[in-house]
């Protein structure tokens, strides 16, 4: 299972600008759905809340009105059926690539065997079951973004969410990522829920882009790439890509003309 | 820059590897103590025993004090208080840190008494101490605890307060119980800055040892120190000055060891070669 259901999300909060206060409506009336399975990215410029959208489905921030549901279940708080990625990995420090992805595990409850085997499954997944006695800064990015996507995946949550995951990469990082993602996500059948501004990742993984504006959703448009996507090359290539691209481009570019 | 077509390559010599002559640095701070001392004894030895004295001077005491087992007995009266002292000050001090820096309630109810106690002019209370603990080991205790436990709670808390709040949500991302996420994510983080509370403990802790050694029952380092003062033999003052001020030395390179030890990640993130 994976469903998730956001229905009136809105998000306010008071800010003081030269000593008077002010409400900046961060997200207001968000509703849409994720099926079980389904890869749905969330695009915008910055600032529209896109990060603080997912934020709210991880349960990091409380929404101010509205409900969200991941298998039919109220989300308050976080919780085990969500894994996180975060933008820049955000590993702890001082604890090795496999303690790192044991850590999330442990606070499941898993012990022994049990979690050692289940976390270097996850490093084998991700390719690096190797460096798993290395610390992060022993690692690259690109490494250190894998250990927080096994990290994620090894407590077996029923949705992914990502926060512009290979945002900080350098390109060739970010397309390997990219590729990567797509493998494991049919191979794990997971739901996610991703967060970024690039047009070509959007079309590339997401099977729906919820394109947003100001905290509003303003179009969300399906990607009518087949799947599975295997070969990132081939996808760049077809019509359906340039097609789906340049339809992103266009909703994108409309309304921030029209809101400019 | 600009590279024509038709530039040969020439013959540059092997890359420089070193710009200069770079001396490792424990030979300069080595060069350094020597110069100190030799201009001291160069100098010392003009002036009038009783208002100064000079390395030699200081060296022959030392050999007497030794013989007659006086520094070696002084030594040990003095350590036993500063290590139960400042072990209390360190296992009181860091978790009481910790907590005030975590849960704002409690930094409400108790920063307040961290930051007056760490401000507090503790000489002025000594004589009230010995009211209340007498003139034995217990008051000295208490005054080295008192001086050492607020820089090392300070830190703590501070550390805490720098702790980023993206390594937190990794705790509460996961579901990590409060208790969870301060021992495996606040603590750690907060290590760099409670080490350096533990080191500047030290140097007040000292300090405080000879305070309590001066006005309770004198004994110890600073026993010697107000005796020999008392007799004019200031070359004998000068020894337990500078057996604290070399054991202040080993005891904040101890700290800087064990800190290497526990948290190696952190000369790495910081570049620091040691």
């Amino acid at each position: 299972m994976g469903i998730v259901s956001l229905a009136g999300v809105s998000k306010r909060f008071t800010i003081r600008v030269a000593g008077v206060p002010q409400t900046v409506h961060a997200l207001q009336d968000l509703s849409f759905d994720v099926a079980d399975g389904e890869m749905v990215a969330l695009i915008g410029p910055s600032g529209c809340g896109k990060t603080t959208a997912l934020r709210i489905v991880m349960g990091l921030e409380r929404a101010s009105a509205g409900r969200i549901l991941v298998d039919g279940e109220v989300v308050n708080g976080c919780g085990h059926n969500r894994g996180i990625v975060f933008q820049h990995a955000e590993l702890l420090p001082w604890l090795t690539a496999y303690e790192n992805v044991a850590f999330g595990l442990e606070q499941k409850g898993v012990r022994g065997g049990e979690l050692r085997d289940t976390a270097m499954r996850y490093l084998e997944l991700v390719g690096l079951a190797e460096s798993a006695s290395r610390r992060p800064y022993q690692l690259s990015g690109g490494m250190q973004q894998r250990v927080g996507i096994a990290r994620a995946l090894a407590i077996d949550p029923s949705v992914l969410l990502m926060d512009e995951p290979f945002g900080a990469l350098d390109a060739q990082t970010r397309e390997t990522m990219q590729a990567e993602l797509i493998e494991i996500q049919a191979r794990t059948r997971k739901t996610v829920l991703f967060v970024t501004h690039d047009l070509d990742e959007a079309v590339l993984l997401a099977d729906r882009v919820v394109i947003m504006q100001k905290g509003r959703i303003s179009q969300i448009m399906s990607t009518h790439l087949p799947r599975p996507r295997l070969d990132m090359e081939a996808m760049r290539s077809l019509p359906q890509f340039a097609e789906s691209r340049h339809r992103l481009w266009q909703a994108l570019h409309s309304r921030a003309a029209v809101a400019a | 820059m600009t590279v024509s077509a038709d530039t040969t390559p020439q013959d540059l010599g092997p890359a420089p590897d070193r710009v200069g002559f770079r001396p490792p640095a424990w030979t300069i701070t080595a060069a350094s103590v020597f110069a100190f001392f030799a201009l001291w004894e160069w100098f010392g030895r003009d002036v009038n025993p009783v208002f100064g004295s000079y390395p030699s001077a200081i060296f022959d005491a030392f050999v007497v004090l030794i013989k007659s087992g006086k520094l070696l007995n002084g030594l040990i009266d003095s350590l036993k208080p500063f290590l139960v002292g400042y072990g209390l000050a360190v296992i009181f001090g860091v978790p009481l840190g910790l907590v005030i820096g975590r849960f704002a309630f409690l930094e409400a109810a108790l920063g307040v008494y961290v930051t007056a106690g760490f401000a507090m002019p503790l000489v002025a209370l000594v004589p009230l101490l010995i009211l209340w603990l007498g003139l034995g080991f217990m008051v000295k205790v208490a005054i080295i605890f008192l001086m050492a436990v607020f820089p090392i709670t300070i830190n703590a808390w501070l550390g805490v307060r720098a702790v980023p709040k993206t390594l937190i949500e990794v705790g509460l991302s996961f579901v990590a119980s409060p208790a969870t996420i301060l021992r495996r994510i606040v603590l750690p983080a907060t290590l760099p800055y409670i080490m350096a509370g533990l080191r500047l403990a030290v140097g007040r802790a000292v300090v405080a040892m000879i305070v309590a050694e001066f006005f309770t029952s004198i004994g110890g380092l600073g026993g010697i120190i107000i005796n020999s003062a008392n007799n004019f033999d200031t070359a004998t003052m000068f020894v337990p000055v500078i057996v604290i001020v070399l054991l202040a030395i080993g005891l904040n390179w101890l700290i800087g060891y064990f800190e290497r030890r526990v948290a190696p990640w952190q000369a790495e993130i910081a570049g620091r070669n040691e």
